[in-house]
């Protein structure tokens, strides 16, 4: 690793990676504990279509892209909202055609056409200094977001009817909690790609969620987690010559299934005679909770 | 108005145009310990959302101390029916009970040490003060109970309002909670819903009984106990709430005045 760092190219990668783990450590905790990673992932997709866009009317490229996915975020939002049983669906659809309208743009666009497995895995290798010093500013952004408001996410993302009754502006948060997400999801996978962003959202913060005993401590872990991925699978896919962001995802998800197999085998072996308790009830986003009726 | 604690005035509730409830009046007394109880699906966990404010009724108004619901909630402590949400969610006890000292007003400020003084007496009172730093993941269904009951008290409710509290307590666990409710129910108004006959017994002061229509069974409707037989509150429109009681003694309800009027 070291000698691999005298690189210049290695060090933007290797702040980038850090950077971008950190980002997804602190997004990706309210991820999971609201259970939104369907939403961020149609972020994700859709906002290829603000790509697109950008390409195809000659914009720079963070004005389409946050545009695009910030409407699109908020649509998504809207919809879990309002008709929350139908959410799923509806995100599915604007997933896959704002997918499909980037597509179509960067088609008919004059001049060269950009590689969709860029934006998929990113291009870590070759991040710009600008666009490290991007990420830093939403690094910084998001950690004020959530200190700022620390104590009414956590009732949001915990109880959001005792949210509520104690006066949380809970609409007003999950608008704004989505879309700090929606410029997160954009400006990551500019640098790491959007396929590892979706797995630092998610591997890192879950494997933590376990053992956390606050949200914070959750972030903290995530971030170290996610760092810890992308130090390690960089490393590989320098040493043997691998797509690097395929790597930190694999080191990531062959992780994940260790903690979860091992953790069956202790629940398995610390409880035979109990059965069938499940660790979680299949459930829907916390924002779901409202139900009428009984 | 008088000095009712919850007031509800021809209140009507459809969801999805289903008419949930219809023409509900209730006038909640200060210190009154009301169960309200029917069948699933009878709207009781909705006449309790309406008195919280978390639903606005069709037609009707309603009155928590005075006021509508939403400027009342900061003097009404809530406890959920659903315990089990989120196991897996790292936060600990003290910090499911501060939620508790949320207000709109003190939103920037850090969580100050008379708060978490108020918290961990709370805590104290509900016999949980030991596991102030434990995960809430980590305790049982009654242990999770009382700490959502200390986060409604941190809170200092004139009225506590709780959702079938006892659905995740054992019968024994289940005397003794109520036991506390009693203890609770002489600084504070109370109303719990629940489907489950033990309430009725020796505990509450007044029932409500709930199934599209509500109707009000006063402390001094009722009457004699030791009987075990049916439960007389099932006129199909008056009070349609059936119940069974077997076993120990109960406590029988007055018929419905209605009912005499039908013959």
């Amino acid at each position: 690793m070291v000698d691999a760092l005298q690189y210049e190219f290695m060090r933007n990668a290797l702040a980038a990676g850090i950077l971008a783990s950190i980002i997804c450590g602190i997004m990706g905790t309210l991820v999971v504990v609201n259970r939104i990673v369907f939403l961020s992932g149609g972020i994700a997709h859709a906002a290829y279509g603000g790509i697109g866009l950008a390409y195809y009317f000659g914009w720079p490229y963070m004005v389409g892209a946050v545009g695009f996915s910030l409407a699109a975020a908020m649509g998504m939002a809207t919809v879990t909202i309002k008709a929350r049983h139908r959410a799923d669906t509806i995100i599915g659809v604007m997933w896959a055609m704002g997918m499909a309208f980037g597509i179509i743009l960067i088609d008919i666009s004059p001049g060269y056409n950009v590689d969709l497995m860029s934006y998929l895995f990113g291009s870590i290798l070759t991040a710009p200094l600008f666009d490290l010093w991007v990420m830093l500013g939403v690094g910084v952004l998001i950690t004020g977001f959530v200190l700022g408001f620390y104590k009414d996410l956590l009732a949001l993302s915990y109880d959001e009817e005792f949210a509520r009754i104690r006066g949380v502006p809970v609409r007003l948060l999950y608008f704004l909690l989505i879309g700090m997400l929606a410029i997160t999801v954009v400006m990551v996978i500019q640098v790491v790609g959007l396929i590892l962003v979706i797995a630092l959202l998610t591997i890192p913060p879950f494997i933590v969620e376990r053992y956390a005993k606050s949200l914070v401590q959750m972030m903290v872990g995530a971030s170290l987690l996610g760092t810890a991925f992308t130090v390690i699978g960089l490393w590989l896919s320098y040493r043997f010559d691998l797509t690097s962001g395929a790597t930190i995802i694999m080191v990531a998800g062959i992780t994940f299934s260790i903690v979860q197999i091992s953790e069956a085998i202790i629940r398995a072996a610390g409880k035979r005679p109990l059965s069938g308790t499940r660790r979680r009830p299949v459930s829907q986003p916390a924002i779901h909770a409202k139900k009428t009726g009984s | 108005m008088e000095s009712a604690v919850i007031k509800l005035d021809h209140v009507s509730f459809a969801y999805n145009g289903q008419a949930v409830l219809e023409d509900v009046n209730l006038t909640v007394e200060p210190g009154d310990f009301v169960a309200m109880i029917g069948p699933n699906g009878g709207g009781k966990t909705t006449l309790l959302k309406l008195m919280l404010g978390l639903l606005k009724p069709g037609r009707g108004a309603i009155y928590v101390l005075d006021r509508p619901p939403r400027f009342a909630s900061h003097c009404i402590g809530y406890v959920p029916q659903n315990i089990h949400i989120n196991s897996d969610f790292p936060i600990s006890v003290m910090d499911v009970v501060l939620m508790g000292k949320l207000t709109p007003r003190k939103r920037w400020k850090r969580t100050s040490d008379t708060d978490r003084r108020d918290a961990m007496r709370a805590l104290t009172r509900m016999r949980m003060d030991g596991f102030a730093l434990h995960r809430m993941g980590q305790l049982s269904g009654g242990q999770r109970q009382r700490v959502f009951i200390a986060r409604a008290l941190v809170t200092h409710p004139q009225v506590l309002l709780l959702d079938e509290p006892t659905a995740s307590i054992d019968t024994k666990g289940q005397a003794e909670f109520y036991s506390l409710l009693k203890e609770l129910n002489q600084e504070m108004t109370i109303v719990v819903v629940s489907h489950d006959l033990l309430v009725i017994s020796t505990y509450v002061k007044s029932v409500a009984c709930v199934n599209r229509r509500l109707h009000y069974h006063h402390q001094a409707e009722i009457t004699g106990d030791m009987l075990e037989a049916m439960y007389p509150c099932t006129v199909e429109e008056t009070c349609p709430v059936e119940l069974v009681a077997h076993g120990l003694p109960h406590r029988v309800l007055s018929p419905h005045q209605e009912m005499k009027n039908d013959g």
